[in-house]
Formats: C-alpha cells, structure tokens, sequence
C-alpha cells in the first residue's frame, strides 16, 4: 500500500516537472533557459530576462496610483520616449515572483501600454526598457490597503 | 472555450489605439480553496496582436497579470475599418482569438 502510495506522488512529481518544463514557450527562448516567472529574487528576475548594466531613465514613465485600495487590480501604464523601444517588462518587487509580464514593441508601435497587476502588498514596481540594444529602468511605490495574491 | 474578448481600436491623427479586455481566471497558483488544496494555475501566457498580418504587439505573462486581464497599445499605421487580430494562449494550451474593426 505504501509502496503504490509512493508511485503515485512520484508519477506527480514527475508530472509537474514536466508541466515546468512545457511551461517555458517560444517567446521565452529570447529570455532565458530556466521559467523567468517562477523566480523570487528581483534581481535575478531582471537578469533572466537580459536585463543587465541597467540605466535609470526619466524617459520611462509608470503611470499608477501612488496608493491602490484592492491589491488585485492594480492599474500600470508604462510609457517609453526612449527612440527604439523594443520591449517593456514589468516587475513587482514584492510579490512571490516578481516578474509580471513582458510586451514586445515592433517598430511602428507606440512605446506605451497599459494593464492591470496583482500586487500582494505596498513595493515598488519597476518597468525595464530595451532600447537600442541597451537597457533602461525605472522604478515607482504604490501603496496597497488590501493584497491581492492569497486572501 | 472561453468568453470573447473585447476589442477596442480607435484611429486618430494616423495611430491606432487598441483596448482588449480579456476573459481569463489568471489563477496564480498560489491561492487554496476551501477545502485547503492549492488551486492549480491557470493564466495566459502569451498575447500576439497583428493588424494586416504584421505583429504590433506581443506579449508574455505570468500569473501576476491581473484576473479579466486588460491591455492597452498603440501603434501607427492603421486606417479606419481595417481589422485588428488579437490572440491569446494559456499555460494549459487553451487559446482564443478574436478580432476588432478599426473606428
């Protein structure tokens, strides 16, 4: 009985490394080998996606309460005037994970996009911009009354 | 399958802006139902938009995106009537695709 108990967590086991492992899409070959979503640390998160020697720019603009009642939606706008906006990523600094998402701004399209994020507490969210080859960063607290990862 | 999206397109003075509202749970899983098991996640994980077969926008989530996810883009080059194509995919391979006409 505990031999057939111990197959079957092992078969589970094995299942979600393979689930991992189909996790990691197309697009994200250009990010790295390992899922840049499941990473914890900021840091590491920014650089999984490339992002390194990071510049502070005033011409990347976060558009976002300074405080946010429901921690669930949280409305980000990133607006990037920096010439040859490839790619915005948005971090949260404070959730589990903090890599949120990544857009991907062929030439012709504005370098500018909104959405909505979880945020499980206050912390900062940081946009990084690809331009030109280089990378960008800029970083915004919003404050939240009521978290929106859990519950 | 699930709900359609909605789309928004709107040009002005040559640059197209695009709303899509999308119809996703965004589970992160991370979250416990009642009954104290982890609910397992469920998010979109990738977004293309393209308007006359050329891509203008792409996107890669996770689960942080939030639930009924919005997005917002603009890009220049499209004329009123012209059609704007939104797809998305999930991590369990459940896709959708909708189409908006430019206003």
């Amino acid at each position: 009985m505990n031999h057939s108990r111990r197959k079957a967590i092992q078969s589970g086991g094995g299942l979600i490394a393979v689930l991992l492992a189909a996790g990691i899409i197309s697009p994200g070959a250009a990010l790295a080998q390992s899922d840049p979503f499941t990473i914890k640390s900021l840091a590491e998160a920014m650089r999984a996606v490339g992002g390194q020697n990071l510049t502070p720019s005033d011409a990347i603009i976060i558009k976002a309460p300074a405080i946010a009642e429901n921690g669930a939606v949280v409305p980000v706008a990133v607006e990037s005037k920096l010439p040859g906006t490839e790619s915005i990523t948005l971090f949260v600094e404070k959730n589990p994970t903090p890599l949120v998402g990544s857009f991907g701004i062929p030439s012709g399209t504005v370098g500018s996009v909104s959405t909505r994020v979880k945020m499980g507490q206050t912390s900062d969210v940081y946009a990084l911009v690809k331009a030109d080859g280089r990378f960008y960063v800029a970083k915004k607290e919003i404050k939240i009354t009521l978290g929106g990862c859990g519950g | 399958m699930a709900d359609p999206m909605r789309i928004r397109a709107v040009a002005r003075d040559g640059v197209v802006n695009v709303r899509v509202l999308m119809s996703h749970e965004m589970e992160t899983g991370q979250r416990k139902d009642a009954s104290g098991k982890l609910v397992p996640a469920h998010f979109i994980r990738n977004v293309t938009a393209s308007h006359q077969g050329k891509t203008v926008l792409t996107a890669l989530w996770g689960p942080a995106v939030a639930k009924n996810p919005y997005l917002e883009f603009e890009f220049k080059g499209g004329q009123k009537g012209d059609k704007v194509l939104v797809t998305w995919e999930d991590n369990k391979g459940e896709k959708r695709s909708d189409e908006g006409v430019i206003n």
